[in-house]
């Protein structure tokens, strides 16, 4: 490291970071704007929003940071990396959290909730998804995922009113705190055994000196359980039903959706950059963790009756098979475990979305029976919902399976046999209640029998997510070589 | 507008008409359904004709372009990818064609029907499956279009879906394709064990490999592999063609409305197996013992089939029976390695079949849906132009001079003659005599339906569902949206034949496509006695297979126009023979007792026993109370308690240490 005063002042440093600059920026203007504007012209916090979204996109895939022949760009004493797989995972942060957007206005509007802190506070928490995307420094890991996580245990809480709400708030707030904890402990660890921060050095300085080193693999359990933690993976998963079913449902979405990608891009960091040369023990730790949630998350999901929660562990089980994809800690591993957590981002969405949907007159649509006889209520939104659940489930065609085939096949190519046997095992139970949506959409007598009202850019967005559910499965090749070409 | 756009507009046009009559239909109404299919296709055949143009005089040369890499799994690559050579061109330009004027017809024809915007709905999507199929460069592609082609055929004959008889066609068809496609898929699948690949360019231009190859499907029991291959390719021909005896769907296939009997049942669907097989022609070069095979299997189905059509009185079974025995001509064609004049006929006879039934569908329109043509007669009065239009094409059916089926099937005699394949001798005696029996049921049809005195009666005040033979008004021309496609396709039945003989078969058109060997290629011989069309046509006044086909007409004239009681006799001196054709050589009755009734029995055996009490009695619902019971299990643990969660995470980390730590 040559960190004087003079480099970090150096023009190329604030251009990398350009995207979470203008975040940054525009989280302000919207908190100021706010002051000033009357309630009912609430809509262009929402445009401001929106407009942040775009521009961080254009910012962001503008490119041409990248010197001659280098993958890689490195800002601010190395602390701050810039690369292919960073800038796709925020774009498509950028397009999830817009779809969020677009449905949580409308849920809010329904709820009387839509205040400014809802945009202000996701996008810090997006901003701690890019820094945290884009560290490369034990620290600069740490500072993202605080700025993630404070920013997410405020939103839970949002509706201040909402005795559940803030139960939930309460619980994530605790048990962050102790994975936070947790990590940190870990990485002193860390620093210890190697006597640096920088991911880099770490690599080389773990690579020297391999299992054996107690201190360092110490650290690595406590690096592996913040993770899994993040992540939301057996048994550091308990957060995620109480807060998924606690918090708003336009919350639970973000939640739900956004920071999984910030997480798989924290692990490969952390494992992959940082402690490659322990491949062999922490490919153990993630398939122990991976076999437990996808065993727990579908079972458990078989006995639920309302949809978030049943959403809360269809999540820990996605989230089990985004491991599975990283076991073999190989290029193709991590690029099928990156097209799993963005098509998992897309596909909780749009169903979240459709929860937001059937909500109304203040009550949420969170029980399964809400979606009772949906085809006869209107057949499209149905056949949307019926298409998102066939991704999860993982049927062929649809995204899901892709997502799904890859991850097994990366486990196989890893000679992990029993992994993948057990995964597709899981898969089928997980099919039954991914399934029983689709029944009692299209079998069961509706309860109500009102039609579905819906502003005009909610219905074209969650139009758009569901065709992308079969779209991207006909098309699927562009985006797997987007993943896949992020790792070479 | 770029080549590669416009062949990706082609098939792409239909299908977007397709999706917007049939999702569509309440907001495009019926007008609009049938616009939107007929500007689709429409313009998909401009373009095809188009495309033609440029091979033909701009020495545009062979495409072959993929247009998506869907995925790559072990080095297979699955891709959607366009083959665009001569053999492409000319299917394209015959199918969209062909399409446009049944469109057309089809306003005419469904114009009381409900149904109405899912039939147009349902020919465009066809007209779509089938340039998928026949613009295939790949061999997944292929099997697409195969199987979204028989997709909508079994949507079609099922269209008229309160039909009991629909139903029960639907199904057969639907089964006996299996069986074909179970042969089609196992080519398929040994094409990739042999070559690794589904590539057409790969897979031809490697073929030379299989030379000598030999596989064991039994132990002991050596097959060459070239053989394998192409019989199981071929049997899938023969279900999507209709060779004997996987014919048995086809005559039953008439239970859907008569536009489609001319579309998919005739011109374009059932020659798709010739088509194939053309397109596999370097694979089935490698193997004599399949063509012999192949030879066999159509000169059985061109003989056979004819001679049920004799005895037939439906006017639309007599025609699919014809059909048969035509696609039998074509198959006898490939068998002796004239794959050009396979193709050759597979395009004369799109048009003049198409022609024909479109015109058998006039008549029935003309008498309310009566097909039978014991009730019909002397309509020529009533109907000139299909009268007329019916005439031609039944004189290129026939094969008389000058008319496009003259030459096709000429040429299939003449190569067949030629060939020194085994058993070729027989197969010329077939061909030959076929003859015959297509000259005399065509022309038994023209006088039972147009000649002679009527055999209905007119009684207005007969109600809605008069009996059979009774009419409730005088039979009467049918609109133009159905005559003027009468007349369009009666052009290139009389003509094409004549314009295109010269190139498509002598003038090595198709020889970028099809690949022949030295020894096998009877067309070039053919080739060398070939001075002209007008030279060809005088030379038939000498040749067996025209005074055959005056025989024909001439018994028929005699039978049909002047002694109707000399029918009957026949029937009566020849009751053997009679009853064998009537029953149709007993082929449903034998499948009837040997598979369906067996297969009834299994089934249900299968399902008391095995299924209901074994699979889902003890796996399924057993599996599901064992996951339910761990379900629930599992749920408890979720118990709300903040330090139960904090406590789980704790013992999660310390048994992480324990694993990791401390035993190392």
């Amino acid at each position: 490291m040559n960190g004087s005063l003079l480099d970090s002042v150096n023009i190329g440093n604030w251009m990398l970071i350009a995207p979470e600059l203008w975040v940054l920026t525009m989280t302000c203007v919207i908190l100021f704007v706010d002051l000033y504007i009357k309630e009912e012209r609430r809509g262009i916090i929402h445009l401001l929003g929106m407009i942040t979204l775009i521009f961080a996109a254009i910012i962001t895939l503008r490119g041409g940071y990248l010197e001659e022949g280098a993958t890689q760009a490195f800002a601010f004493n190395d602390t701050f990396v810039r690369d292919r797989m960073g800038d796709v995972l925020k774009a498509f942060s950028y397009l999830v959290l817009a779809g969020v957007y677009t449905y949580a206005k409308f849920y809010m509007r329904q709820f009387s909730l839509f205040r400014s802190d809802f945009y202000t506070l996701s996008l810090e928490a997006l901003l701690g998804i890019m820094l945290l995307i884009s560290a490369n420094n034990l620290v600069m890991v740490y500072l993202g995922l605080e700025l993630l996580a404070l920013a997410s245990y405020a939103l839970v809480a949002f509706d201040r009113g909402s005795q559940r709400a803030s139960e939930a708030a309460m619980k994530y707030f605790v048990l962050g705190s102790m994975a936070s904890g947790i990590l940190l402990y870990g990485m002193s660890m860390i620093y210890g055994a190697t006597g640096s921060l920088d991911l880099a050095e770490i690599s080389t300085a773990a690579a020297a000196a391999g299992s054996g080193d107690i201190i360092l693999l110490f650290g690595m359990v406590f690096l592996v359980v913040g993770i899994a933690f993040k992540l939301g993976v057996v048994p550091f998963h308990m957060w995620i039903p109480d807060v998924y079913h606690g918090a708003p449902a336009a919350v639970t979405l973000f939640i739900a959706a956004v920071p999984k990608m910030a997480a798989f891009a924290m692990a490969y960091r952390l494992l992959q950059s940082g402690l490659g040369g322990l491949h062999v023990d922490w490919m153990q730790m993630l398939a122990v963790l991976a076999v437990l949630s996808i065993m727990a998350g579908n079972l458990a999901a078989i006995a639920q009756t309302n949809i978030k929660r049943m959403l809360a562990y269809s999540t820990i089980s996605h989230m089990g098979f985004v491991l599975l994809g990283m076991l073999p800690g190989t290029a193709t591993g991590f690029g099928a475990a990156m097209y799993y957590v963005i098509v998992y981002s897309l596909m909780s969405a749009a169903a979240f979305g459709m929860v937001i949907l059937l909500s109304h007159h203040g009550v949420e649509a969170e029980k399964l029976d809400d979606f009772k006889g949906l085809n006869r209520r209107n057949p499209w939104y149905a056949a949307i919902m019926a298409m998102v659940m066939f991704s999860m489930a993982g049927v062929p065609i649809f995204v899901g399976f892709f997502a799904k085939w890859l991850v097994i096949k990366a486990a196989l190519d890893a000679g992990l046999m029993w992994l993948a046997l057990l995964a597709v095992i899981f898969s089928v139970v997980g099919a039954f209640y991914y399934l029983r949506v689709v029944k009692l959409m299209y079998f069961d007598e509706p309860l109500a029998e009102s039609s579905i009202e819906a502003p005009v850019d909610f219905r074209a967005a969650i139009s758009i997510n569901g065709i992308l559910m079969i779209g991207l499965g006909i098309f699927s090749s562009a985006l797997i070589s987007v993943c896949m070409s992020s790792f070479t | 507008m770029s080549l590669t756009t416009t062949l990706i507009l082609i098939p792409l046009l239909p299908l977007l008409a397709a999706i917007v009559a049939g999702l569509l239909h309440k907001q495009v109404g019926r007008a609009g359904a049938h616009w939107v299919t007929i500007l689709g296709v429409g313009a998909s055949c401009v373009l095809s004709l188009w495309v033609l143009y440029q091979q033909m005089y701009e020495g545009l040369g062979t495409q072959d372009i993929t247009i998506y890499n869907w995925m790559i799994s072990d080095g297979i690559r699955f891709q959607v990818g366009f083959l665009v050579d001569h053999l492409t061109s000319l299917m394209m330009v015959v199918v969209t064609s062909v399409s446009l004027m049944v469109h057309i017809y089809t306003i005419g024809y469904m114009a009381e029907d409900p149904g109405y915007q899912r039939f147009f709905s349902y020919i465009a999507l066809f007209t779509f499956s089938m340039l998928m199929l026949v613009m295939a460069n790949n061999f997944m592609q292929l099997f697409f279009g195969w199987e979204a082609v028989g997709l909508v055929s079994y949507l079609l004959i099922g269209f008229w879906f309160k039909r009991e008889s629909a139903i029960f066609a639907n199904l057969k068809a639907f089964l006996v394709n299996r069986v074909g496609d179970f042969g089609f898929l196992l080519g398929i699948a040994a094409v990739v064990y042999a070559f690794g690949s589904l590539d057409y360019a790969d897979v031809f231009g490697r073929a030379g490999e299989l030379e000598g190859k030999t596989f064991s499907i039994i132990p002991g029991l050596d097959w060459q592999l070239a053989t394998v291959i192409c019989i199981c390719l071929f049997i899938g021909a023969m279900g999507k063609s209709a060779q004997a005896p996987l014919h048995v769907w086809l005559p039953d296939s008439m239970e859907g409305p008569t536009p489609i009997s001319a579309l998919i049942h005739a011109a374009t669907m059932v020659t798709a197996g010739i088509f194939m097989v053309a397109r596999m022609s370097p694979l089935f070069e490698l193997s004599d013992m399949a063509l012999t095979f192949v030879m066999l299997i159509g000169v059985f189905t061109a003989l056979a089939m004819g001679l049920i059509g004799i005895v037939q009185n439906d006017i639309k079974r007599v025609i699919a029976y014809s059909t048969l025995s035509q696609l039998g001509y074509m198959t006898v064609a490939l068998g002796v390695s004239a794959y050009s004049a396979a193709i050759f006929h597979l395009m004369t006879h799109a048009f003049f079949k198409a022609l024909l039934f479109l015109g058998a569908g006039s008549v029935i329109i003309a008498l309310h849906h009566q097909q039978d043509m014991r009730y019909m007669g002397g309509l020529r009065k009533h109907m000139p132009i299909t009268w007329l239009t019916a005439w031609l094409g039944t004189l290129a059916l026939v094969g008389f001079p000058f008319f496009s089926g003259f030459f096709s099937k000429d040429a299939i005699i003449e190569a067949v003659a030629l060939s020194n394949r085994t058993g070729s001798e027989i197969a010329y005696w077939g061909v030959v005599l076929g003859v015959l029996v297509t000259s005399f049921y065509s022309f038994r049809l023209l006088y039972l339906a147009f000649h002679g005195s009527p055999r209905y009666t007119v009684d207005a005040g007969a109600g809605h569902h008069p009996p059979d033979g009774v009419l409730q008004h005088e039979p009467h021309e049918s609109p133009a949206v159905v005559t003027v496609p009468l007349i369009l396709l009666a052009i290139p039945s009389v003509i094409i034949g004549y314009f295109t003989i010269e190139p498509v078969l002598f003038g090595g058109w198709l020889s970028d496509a099809i690949h022949v060997a030295p020894q096998n290629d009877v067309v070039a011989e053919l080739g060398t006695h070939f001075h002209g069309p007008m030279a060809m046509g005088t030379h038939a006044l000498v040749t067996v297979p025209f005074w055959l086909m005056v025989a024909g007409f001439v018994i028929a004239t005699l039978v049909y126009r002047f002694r109707p009681a000399l029918a009957d006799y026949a029937a009566m001196k020849l009751p053997v023979l009679h009853r064998l054709l009537e029953n149709k050589y007993y082929f449903d009755e034998f499948y009837q007792s040997a598979f369906v009734r067996r297969s009834i029995q299994l089934g249900n055996g299968l399902w008391k026993k095995a299924d209901a009490g074994f699979i889902d009695g003890w796996l399924v619902n057993g599996s599901a109370r064992l996951m339910g019971n761990l379900a629930a299990r599992i749920r408890e643990w979720q118990s709300g308690y903040l330090y139960h969660y904090a406590f789980a995470m704790i013992l999660g980390l310390i048994g992480m240490l324990t694993i990791w730590v401390i035993r190392s």
